[in-house]
């Protein structure tokens, strides 16, 4: 076991264990998108779950860490917050808040982080611009909804997990990144219709299935 | 063992040497043309026609043979012609046209004139012609990754291997591989691929690193806008290249190597995989190479264009055949790499630096450049600047030196305005650092960055607004989209630029680019997104002035922004009855007015410049001013 302090707070935790995942199970709130337990090389990409730990300079993302003995670990710093601010904000920046015709209406996580951030959905100082990419029906059993989506890569994840191979991938470059979908057209060859596991992974109803709509 | 390779290279090095004197016996000229990328697209394939029709048309016995690029772009199409029995040295002629080529060997083969209006000069110490080595252009550099480059064929490894190429591997493997490794350690040279890691240490790293079939892969995914060392290298001189690859594949004891490559450069490609199997060929790659136990196979890998795909985490997701998006780091390549074996990625100007330090020695190489950036640096130095080019120099020369007197200084007696180094992670320099030394921390300390070597000068004509606003559309556009900060920290970085430069800004705009900026640094995953706001940064830092004009006067004081600017015709200066301006005009703003001299209808024009270009400059009538108030209202004649 490894004795950590975080926040203040004296935690034994296995050796080895992801910081991240350490805090979320003491019940150390740190907002994130992209982290996925079971995942072994952490993406890393929502840039969210930023934590000072002593002896480093600058704030580093939790879930790229894994507990050591003797970590003093804080969450709240002014450094953490500006930078968890900053991040929020530009993923606010370019979604659609529409919450009230929005699936994931209530148990939405940017609803959560911007409560725990004491934050508004729409961003201050920021312009607010929606991408020029349009909702894609194309798929048989899904919708994609690219001005909900905050590419946190879950859904590729979870889709190469159960199928043995993605039937999602990453598109395009810069700001018009999205999600896309890839392989058959013929409904008979997707395993979709039966699986879903990204519809039920997307923390913010960015994938849905097609009856739901 | 060491024997029998000294012996197994002894022979090729006899081999080369007698397929080179064959080569020299044959009589005549011998006529070089420089057909590297850059040659090539200022039309040397027309000039080597034309010299081949020129020679079999006055019946002349002679070579003509290609050769890589030598860096002096300005100069294209660049050939020297070595005519001994001219009496004169071997020539280097610049800007050879076709026409040119053909009085050429007319002048100089026939009768004997080389033509002195259109040599630079000879390239052997004479009598008779000025030795272009004595010019500043070419004495200060210090050449050792471009020594050979547009020199020798880089199609025959005989050629290479004449001019003691293969030399550093048939050393190497009298050597350890860790005394190769405290060999490249000692020589302190540091990754030229722009971060500046300590080349020796990675080797270390790797050598050390568990793991089985350790993996050497070359980084030639060059993609900075306006740097091209890497792909001239590639095409000039690629033995260099597999031979340093090769020693390194052998100090990290890595049994297989990749060249990274974009598909962008196609002769790149041709060169480097022609050069692979003539090395396997003569024994210098393949199994037990040169009669030792060494295994290498070389295989050429066309990434797909993506600038990102040169951060080495994402270079090896594209090689795994996934969408290239650079991972954390650590886990280190190093240690887990290409398939999570241990790889090391090396820079090409690094890898060509390899072969030297193992034939002179790491202490040799460290008495380069300076004490804690040691070798030479190899810029391509581009924009307004007289001699372009590639440029070879030890490190720690100032920019003042290399853009002035190396490269000629500015050209049509403009003001110099900055030089931005690094592409688009370095920083613009105002003239205040002209005095900087060139060497990693330096340039870091003013905010720029070495960084692969892509060097830009700018003039007066230049806004410093706009320029960042470039730099920030291509990283914006070559985000891979994974992490906030870059895809869309840079957007909004991106999007207040923009509103500058069209004479939107706002107040507080230029402290949000600011604070953004120093975010975007410090909360990005990869290397591209730390380092993606450096123009910003920089130009925002050394030219406050020119976005305080922008946003507060709506003014662009170098009146390049076309929201900022408007043309109008000086009545003093212009011509009764000239109609240059009328013609080149594509939306018919020009009106002519009733004493027949010319007007801009504002509200037409569209500010494209063509008016001025076509304005003889014996009038020099149109001026462009910023900000548009400032242009006179001429009234159109009445009918």
């Amino acid at each position: 076991m490894s004795k950590i302090i975080v926040d203040e707070q004296y935690l034994e935790i296995i050796e080895g264990t992801n910081l991240l995942q350490a805090c979320l199970e003491n019940n150390i709130y740190i907002p994130n998108l992209c982290y996925l337990k079971e995942r072994k090389e952490k993406n890393a990409s929502c840039r969210l779950c930023f934590v000072e730990i002593e002896g480093m300079p600058k704030p580093v993302t939790s879930c790229t860490l894994d507990v050591e003995d003797g970590m003093v670990v804080r969450t709240d710093t002014p450094a953490v917050r500006r930078l968890q601010r900053t991040a929020f904000q530009l993923l606010m920046s370019v979604h659609e808040v529409d919450c009230a015709h929005c699936p994931a209406n209530k148990k939405c996580e940017l609803q959560k982080i911007a409560r725990f951030l004491k934050l508004g959905l729409k961003p201050k100082g920021l312009d607010h611009s929606l991408r020029e990419l349009e909702t894609d029906h194309d798929h048989p059993f899904l919708e994609y909804f690219p001005h909900r989506c905050v590419l946190c890569g879950k859904c590729i994840y979870v889709c190469k997990k159960r199928n043995g191979r993605p039937y999602l991938t990453f598109a395009g470059r810069g700001l018009d990144t999205q999600i896309s979908f890839f392989g058959d057209k013929d409904p008979l060859k997707l395993p979709c219709a039966e699986c879903l596991a990204c519809t039920l992974i997307c923390p913010v109803a960015a994938i849905i299935a097609k009856t739901d709509t | 063992m060491k024997m029998e390779i000294n012996q197994a290279f002894d022979k090729i090095c006899k081999d080369a040497d007698a397929h080179i004197k064959r080569l020299s016996l044959i009589k005549g000229p011998r006529i070089s043309i420089g057909m590297a990328t850059c040659g090539i697209a200022s039309g040397a394939i027309d000039t080597k026609k034309a010299f081949e029709e020129a020679l079999k048309e006055q019946g002349i016995d002679g070579q003509i043979q290609t050769v890589g690029c030598i860096g002096h772009c300005y100069a294209e199409p660049v050939v020297i012609i070595d005519h001994p029995d001219s009496g004169f040295p071997p020539i280097f002629y610049h800007h050879v046209t076709p026409g040119k080529a053909k009085m050429i060997v007319q002048s100089f083969l026939i009768d004997g004139d080389p033509l002195f209006e259109y040599l630079l000069g000879a390239t052997k110490e004479n009598e008779l012609i000025p030795q272009i080595y004595d010019f500043p252009r070419f004495s200060q550099e210090k050449r050792i990754i471009l020594q050979k480059c547009g020199i020798i064929d880089p199609e025959d490894i005989n050629a290479y291997i004449d001019e003691g190429g293969y030399s550093g591997l048939a050393r190497a493997f009298q050597l350890a591989p860790d005394e190769i490794i405290s060999e490249i350690i000692s020589s302190g040279i540091r990754g030229r691929g722009g971060a500046g890691f300590p080349t020796g240490k990675k080797w270390g790293f790797a050598r050390e690193a568990e793991g089985q079939d350790k993996i050497m892969i070359l980084n030639a995914d060059e993609g900075d806008p306006g740097a091209y060392m890497d792909r001239t290298i590639l095409e000039s001189n690629p033995h260099q290249i597999l031979e340093g690859m090769i020693i390194c594949a052998y100090a990290i004891g890595a049994g297989s190597a990749i060249v990274y490559v974009r598909s962008e450069y196609p002769r790149a490609i041709e060169m480097i995989s022609g050069a692979i199997s003539q090395a396997e060929e003569l024994g210098l790659l393949g199994n037990s190479i040169l009669g030792s136990s060494f295994d290498l196979k070389i295989s050429v890998f066309k990434g797909s264009g993506a600038f990102v795909c040169g951060e080495e985490t994402a270079l090896i997701q594209s090689l795994e055949g996934e969408r290239g998006m650079p991972q954390h780091r650590p886990p280190y390549p190093v240690q887990h790499g290409l398939g999570n074996r241990p790889t090391v990625i090396n820079n090409v100007k690094t890898i060509a630096s390899v072969p030297a330090i193992l034939n002179n020695g790491g202490d040799w190489y460290r008495s380069i450049g300076t004490k804690d950036s040691p070798g030479t640096a190899v810029f391509s130095i581009v924009g307004n600047v007289l001699h372009a080019g590639l440029v070879e120099i030890p490190m720690g020369v100032d920019l003042k030196t290399l853009i002035f007197d190396i490269c000629g200084g500015i050209p049509d007696k403009k003001k110099f305005k900055a030089v931005q180094i690094g592409g688009p992670s370095g920083g613009c320099l105002s003239s205040d650092f002209l005095d900087t030394p060139i060497d990693f921390d330096s340039l870091a300390g003013a905010g720029a960055m070495i960084g692969s070597g892509g060097m830009v000068v700018l003039d007066e004509d230049n806004c410093m607004v706009n320029i960042a606003r470039y730099f920030l559309e291509f990283t914006q556009n070559e985000s891979c989209g994974k992490c906030t900060f870059c895809r869309i920290g840079t957007y909004h970085l991106l999007r207040i630029l923009d509103r500058i430069t069209k004479g939107q800004g706002r107040e507080g705009d230029l402290e949000q680019l600011k604070t953004l900026s120093e975010t975007i640094i410090e909360g990005s995953l990869c290397g591209l997104g730390k380092t993606a706001p450096n123009p910003v940064l920089t130009s925002l830092r050394y030219f406050r002035d020119e976005y305080e004009a922008h946003v507060l006067e709506k003014r662009c004081p170098a009146c390049v922004c076309r929201s900022l600017t408007a043309f109008y015709i000086d009545l003093d200066k212009c011509a009764r009855g000239c109609d240059a301006c009328v013609g080149s005009c594509p939306v018919d703003a020009i009106f002519t007015t009733k004493n027949r001299k010319k007007g801009v209808d504002q509200a037409l024009c569209v500010k494209c410049g063509e008016c001025q270009v076509a304005c003889p400059p014996e009038y020099n009538a149109v001026i462009r001013v910023s900000p548009p108030e400032k242009a006179p209202i001429i009234e159109k004649s009445v009918n």
